[in-house]
């Protein structure tokens, strides 16, 4: 019978530091062990958790998408012990982790639909994993167009910039770079993000929205879809709680009656409402 | 299935005679309180008590377990898997709330998409005997939960004491199968069956407390926001003694013990009346006080749990009610739940 509290070995092959305050780093992780590689089949949306033994565990998003194996890349931000103890780590380290964790976006509704795509500050780590899904050659003719609005405080704390860099290039999707404070070599938007999503305004028609951000952004942002005409069922969040052991036993991070590490942690802004406001 | 006899006097026998096959737990004064631990002699068994201070859930969910230990420096994570004994295991004496409660624990632990090894290798292998109670407690509600004091469900056995002797009724084919293995179990006769529905009625009278449970769950449904939770919390203390006695509240935390070249990862009952259950490394707590905390164990048992499995996380046991420093009475919660 497998074991589903056993992490396994991955090296950390690669570690970036994301942001000018240095508080987020993307870990490449690679797997020690092929057969364990072959058996981890994972989709945009879906977490693991990440061990530091001594340390302990905590559940991140999957910031790397299926369609690049070898790799699994996860986007830290350094709050508490266990992300600390991450950050302290060197590249060739060994991390242990344990998934795929959790549902994922609902792929097969985005299919044939305009797809939205909402992020802010640290939250855009499984939103990068989607981008890059739809993007993949084989996958890109399944989804309409897509809209990536993306924000921070200021441009130093802006996830993957390289990447953004070549998808603003990319003809088949519209990338809006926005921050609350320019500096001097700024050439995005500035503004809040629901702000730019007012601005940009796209269209409902055939069209689902996914947002990840801080809860203040969510917030904001929700009323602005709603304005827009998205429909609660084609408006997906992805939450974040307090979990142990991801699997919907430990007891920790129900809302209502669903376990966000198993019904979660992707939600329909519609199933949430059916939910008490416990988040 | 048929019933049978064993009488008082071969009980001792009866015991020692599983000692021998099975890793056997029963009921034992330890400390001034009764425990359930494993017994190396029949006589060790305490037969007349109401119920064990602490539930029998953690023969199967320890207060403490080591989930694997690693060494560092070697190749890899250096993981090792604690072994899983392969020795059979009885439980002798549980009380039929308690042998309810397993079945309920079953849900989370053996449910089809993540089996938790550590829970399931030790159930598969246990034999469940249960000995029905004549003499309910005055906390005792079991019969509000679907249960009842001589309540078959979660056991393979149960034995109902008809004074020089007990009524054996088996319950599994595991359960009967044992009865035939086992030289001690005879015949009973109608006079003793007959005794039996006497000391069954007797007990099931005792059993004052009331709750329309099933009504609790349509007033939950809606009362989230009730203003209920906002006094319904004043007087608990957070000491979550309801939490850790319950034999169906199955929380636990996962902590990592370290030395400088290697150490365990354990897990450790926890309990939603802590604050730091649900605290995030942001500082943000989705259920800052008590209110939102106590409305999470009401809520989690009487509401969630059947929505989730269609059965309550609750079996009538009583021990929050003994328990509870302040007097919060759970079947006074549900009953003022009623009144809403």
């Amino acid at each position: 019978m497998k074991n589903p509290y056993l992490p396994l070995a991955m090296r950390a092959e690669k570690i970036v530091i994301e942001t000018d305050d240095k508080n987020i780093k993307t870990f490449s992780l690679s797997f020690l062990n092929e057969a364990e590689e072959s058996g981890f089949n994972y989709l945009p949306g879906q977490f693991a958790q990440l061990s530091v033994l001594g340390e302990g565990e905590a559940p991140f998003g999957i910031a790397s998408s299926p369609t690049e194996p070898g790799v699994l890349e996860f986007t830290v931000n350094k709050t508490g012990v266990l992300t600390t103890a991450l950050h302290n780590l060197e590249e060739g380290a060994i991390i242990g982790m344990r998934g795929p964790l959790g549902n994922c976006f609902p792929l097969e509704a985005f299919k044939g639909k305009n797809i939205i795509i909402v992020g802010g500050g640290f939250a855009f780590t499984t939103l990068r994993s989607l981008v890059k899904y739809i993007l993949y050659h084989e996958n890109r003719s399944q989804f309409g167009n897509v809209t990536v609005i993306y924000g921070a405080r200021r441009p130093g704390l802006l996830l993957y910039k390289d990447e953004f860099k070549q998808w603003e290039a990319r003809p088949d999707l519209d990338v809006y770079l926005t921050v609350d404070k320019a500096d001097d070599g700024w050439r995005g938007k500035v503004g809040v993000v629901p702000n730019i999503i007012k601005e940009v305004a796209p269209s409902p028609e055939d069209a689902y929205a996914v947002v990840c951000g801080p809860p203040i952004m969510i917030k904001f942002t929700l009323p602005v879809l709603r304005q827009l005409g998205f429909p609660p069922e084609r408006t997906a969040l992805s939450l974040e709680m307090k979990m142990k052991c991801g699997i919907g036993k430990c007891g920790r991070c129900n809302i209502g009656n669903k376990y966000v590490c198993q019904a979660g942690p992707v939600f329909t802004l519609a199933q949430l409402n059916e939910l008490p406001g416990e988040y | 299935m048929k019933e049978k006899k064993i009488a008082k006097s071969e009980l001792t026998s009866f015991l020692d005679s599983l000692i021998s096959e099975y890793k056997v737990f029963a009921p034992v004064k330890r400390d001034g309180f009764v425990a359930f631990q494993e017994i190396h002699s029949g006589s060790e068994a305490l037969l007349d008590y109401a119920n064990s201070k602490k539930p029998p859930k953690e023969i199967f969910l320890p207060q403490s377990e080591v989930l694997f230990t690693y060494r560092l420096g070697g190749e890899g994570l250096g993981i090792e898997e604690p072994s899983f004994e392969d020795e059979p295991m009885v439980i002798f004496g549980i009380r039929p709330c308690d042998a309810r409660s397993l079945v309920i624990l079953d849900n989370i632990f053996n449910s089809q998409e993540y089996k938790d090894v550590y829970y399931t290798n030790k159930r598969e292998k246990t034999l469940v005997i249960a000995i029905g109670c004549n003499q309910p407690s005055s906390t005792c509600f079991c019969a509000s939960l679907g249960g009842g004091p001589f309540s078959p469900e979660g056991s393979d056995l149960i034995l109902i004491d008809i004074d020089e002797e007990y009524v054996v009724q088996p319950v599994t084919d595991k359960g009967e199968r044992l009865v035939k293995k086992h030289s001690q179990f005879r015949e009973v006769k109608p006079r003793g069956l007959s005794s039996m529905r006497k000391v069954t009625q007797k007990a099931e009278a005792l059993i004052k407390s009331k709750v329309e449970t099933g009504e609790v769950k349509k007033k939950l449904d809606r009362m989230f926001d009730d203003p209920f939770w906002d006094w319904l919390h004043e007087k608990c203390l957070g000491c979550a003694v309801c939490t850790y006695l319950c034999p169906t509240c199955h929380c636990f935390d996962i902590a990592d013990e370290a030395t400088d070249r290697g150490g365990r990862r354990v897990r450790i009952w926890d309990t939603c009346a802590f604050p730091l259950f649900t605290l995030e490394a942001s500082g943000v707590n989705p259920r800052p006080t008590n209110k939102e905390r106590m409305r999470q164990r009401v809520m989690h048992k009487f509401k969630h749990f059947v929505d989730n499995y269609n059965v309550a996380a609750c079996v009538g046991c009583g021990r929050c009610i003994k328990e509870c420093p302040v007097n919060l009475d759970i079947r006074a919660v549900l009953n003022s739940i009623l009144n809403r």
